[in-house]
């Protein structure tokens, strides 16, 4: 397991008041950074860095387990150096917004979608934001902690009966 | 009907050439098409959702009807993510098994695309020829799972069993006709006018775009990318096997055709390298936490029954963390991203499904197409709406 990472330095010496934790685990590296930096941090990791695709874009739900309900998380992929990096930011469940990936990389259009559509996170100068799984009328966010497995309005599977 | 009219069609969910439910709000001007909007989601199944409240041994089968055409590949995935977060090493023969089982899905899956997009071109012989070597493939899923499609083969640790006698034989057959096969499918098509009038020009990607769109796979490699996860970020042992990554310069639909072709022949290749490898041994890992114990003991002893149930009903605990998992599925990157809580369900499993996210560049590939050459696009991007809907 490596000790430092090329694109953790530097993103250390240009990013140090957004940077909120770097972590490694299983080795995998992670970034955390403030919401409001991440176009910028993401737009650094493909001039800079050579980190020239975002392989996926997605969220996870810490629902009272965290200060900030959400955590968005960016997996990048480096075709040149064949590395890989992970970039994460907070959101929280009042200000549900975080900045549009597709400014800096295409493939953030449909994952963003995704994101939106059963999370609810919002992105900000999103050229096409409308929901891509669940039908356009659909109320909820599925991958929601608080949302029932079953769906909304139905009783909770008991198993089966026989 | 004012010249300057443009028109608005709908083509799918229900149409044969969309694979699956793919539906395609298009706006045309005559046949030349504007715009292009997919609208997917008909086959969603809430397997992200579904994974949260299962046991990650339960987990394992949804994992093989996300690309169905590829169920094996997908376990693969699913259970290095595991092993990742688990920590634990997967014996030699189990690792040599699941190479070979992992190709034969790439071929397998090849020749659904191969045959499929044959078909919506036009050319109806090589389907045949196509899905009779498929079939093949499916006797050998049924041989050692069971299942010819849902193999849910794959274990944390390991194999669920060990393959029988007779597969070693089967493979060996059939790996070494398969060479003549493909000879035979490139006589069909590799010359003939039509196809070639169909597909060379067709589709038209740029490295910088296919990058920017994040296209994985040989979509990408098509396009003149040389990026291949097996060689570049190796899993499974894939840096034990030596294949050549075949990479396109013209980055069109022939071109894709041809990277697609070349890579069955060293998927055989591989295949090959890895019956060489091939010796007996465990093929389950020494984790009693994690892995069930054998039949036997399960049987005759009533420790080994404890264990099972324990490990049926409770499922085992997954120390916290988050990992990432990618590998070269046929279609392009698989990933899997699972975060553990500790307890032994995910707290979060996401796939990054590869059709989903090449499905993207559709938009960018038909604007300027002839509604015609749509379906020759659809057969290249090789999409599978299981995997682009979970």
């Amino acid at each position: 397991m490596a000790d430092t990472n090329r694109a953790v330095e530097k993103l250390q010496g240009k990013f140090e008041a957004s940077i909120l934790e770097v972590t490694q685990d299983r080795g995998d590296w992670i970034v955390t950074v403030k919401k409001e930096d991440i176009v910028a941090v993401l737009t650094f990791l493909k001039q800079e860095c050579k980190f020239d695709m975002l392989t996926d874009v997605t969220a996870i739900d810490y629902l009272g387990k965290a200060a900030d309900r959400f955590m968005m998380v960016y997996q990048l992929t480096s075709v040149s150096f064949k590395d890989r990096l992970r970039v994460k930011a907070p959101v929280s469940e009042a200000n549900c917004v975080i900045g549009s990936a597709t400014q800096v990389y295409g493939s953030a259009g449909w994952l963003e979608r995704e994101v939106f559509d059963l999370f609810g996170i919002r992105f900000d100068k999103h050229p096409d934001l409308r929901r891509i799984l669940m039908t356009p009328d659909w109320e909820g966010h599925p991958l929601r902690k608080d949302y029932p497995l079953q769906g909304p309005g139905r009783e909770p599977y008991k198993g089966r009966l026989s | 009907m004012a010249n300057n009219e443009i028109m608005t069609i709908n083509m799918g969910p229900q149409h044969p050439s969309t694979h699956g439910v793919l539906r395609m709000v298009i706006e045309l001007d005559g046949e030349t098409i504007l715009k292009i909007d997919p609208d997917i989601g008909y086959l969603h199944r809430g397997v992200e959702k579904l994974s949260e409240h299962r046991t990650y041994h339960q987990t394992l089968p949804l994992t093989d009807r996300l690309d169905y055409l590829a169920p094996m590949s997908n376990n693969l995935g699913y259970i290095l993510a595991v092993e990742k977060l688990l920590g634990i090493d997967v014996p030699e023969r189990a690792q040599t098994i699941r190479i070979i089982m992992t190709e034969l899905t790439r071929l397998q899956s090849h020749l659904v695309w191969l045959a499929c997009h044959a078909l919506d071109i036009g050319a109806m012989t090589v389907f045949i020829y196509a899905f009779r070597e498929r079939e093949a493939i499916m006797e050998t899923y049924e041989l050692i799972s069971g299942a010819r499609m849902t193999s849910n083969f794959f274990r944390a640790g390991g194999l669920s069993q060990d393959v029988p006698a007779e597969f070693e034989k089967k493979v060996r057959d059939f790996i070494a006709e398969m060479p003549g096969f493909i000879d035979t499918y490139e006589g069909l098509l590799t010359g003939n006018p039509i196809w070639r009038k169909r597909t060379i020009g067709n589709g038209i990607i740029s490295a910088e775009d296919a990058t920017d769109i994040g296209i994985t796979g040989p979509a990408l490699r098509g396009s003149g990318v040389n990026f291949d996860l097996r060689r570049d970020i190796p899993y499974a042992g894939y840096e034990n096997y030596t294949f050549e990554v075949p990479v396109g310069t013209e980055c069109d639909t022939f071109d894709r055709y041809k990277c697609r072709l070349i890579e069955m022949r060293e998927s055989c290749k591989i295949v090959t390298q890895a019956m060489e490898r091939l010796k007996p041994g465990p093929v389950l890992a020494d984790a009693p936490q994690v892995c069930y114990p054998a039949k036997d003991s399960v049987y005759n002893s009533i420790e080994g029954l404890i264990h099972h149930f324990k490990i049926a009903s409770e499922g085992y605990p997954v120390p916290e963390g988050e990992v990432y998992m990618g590998i070269e599925a046929p279609k392009g990157e698989l990933g899997f991203y699972l975060v553990s809580d500790g307890s032994s369900k995910p707290y979060r499993m996401r796939v990054r499904p590869p059709s989903f996210v090449n499905l993207q560049a559709i938009e960018k590939m038909a604007k300027g197409a002839m509604l015609a050459d749509l379906v020759a696009i659809i057969g290249t991007l090789d999409i599978v709406l299981g995997e682009i809907d979970r």
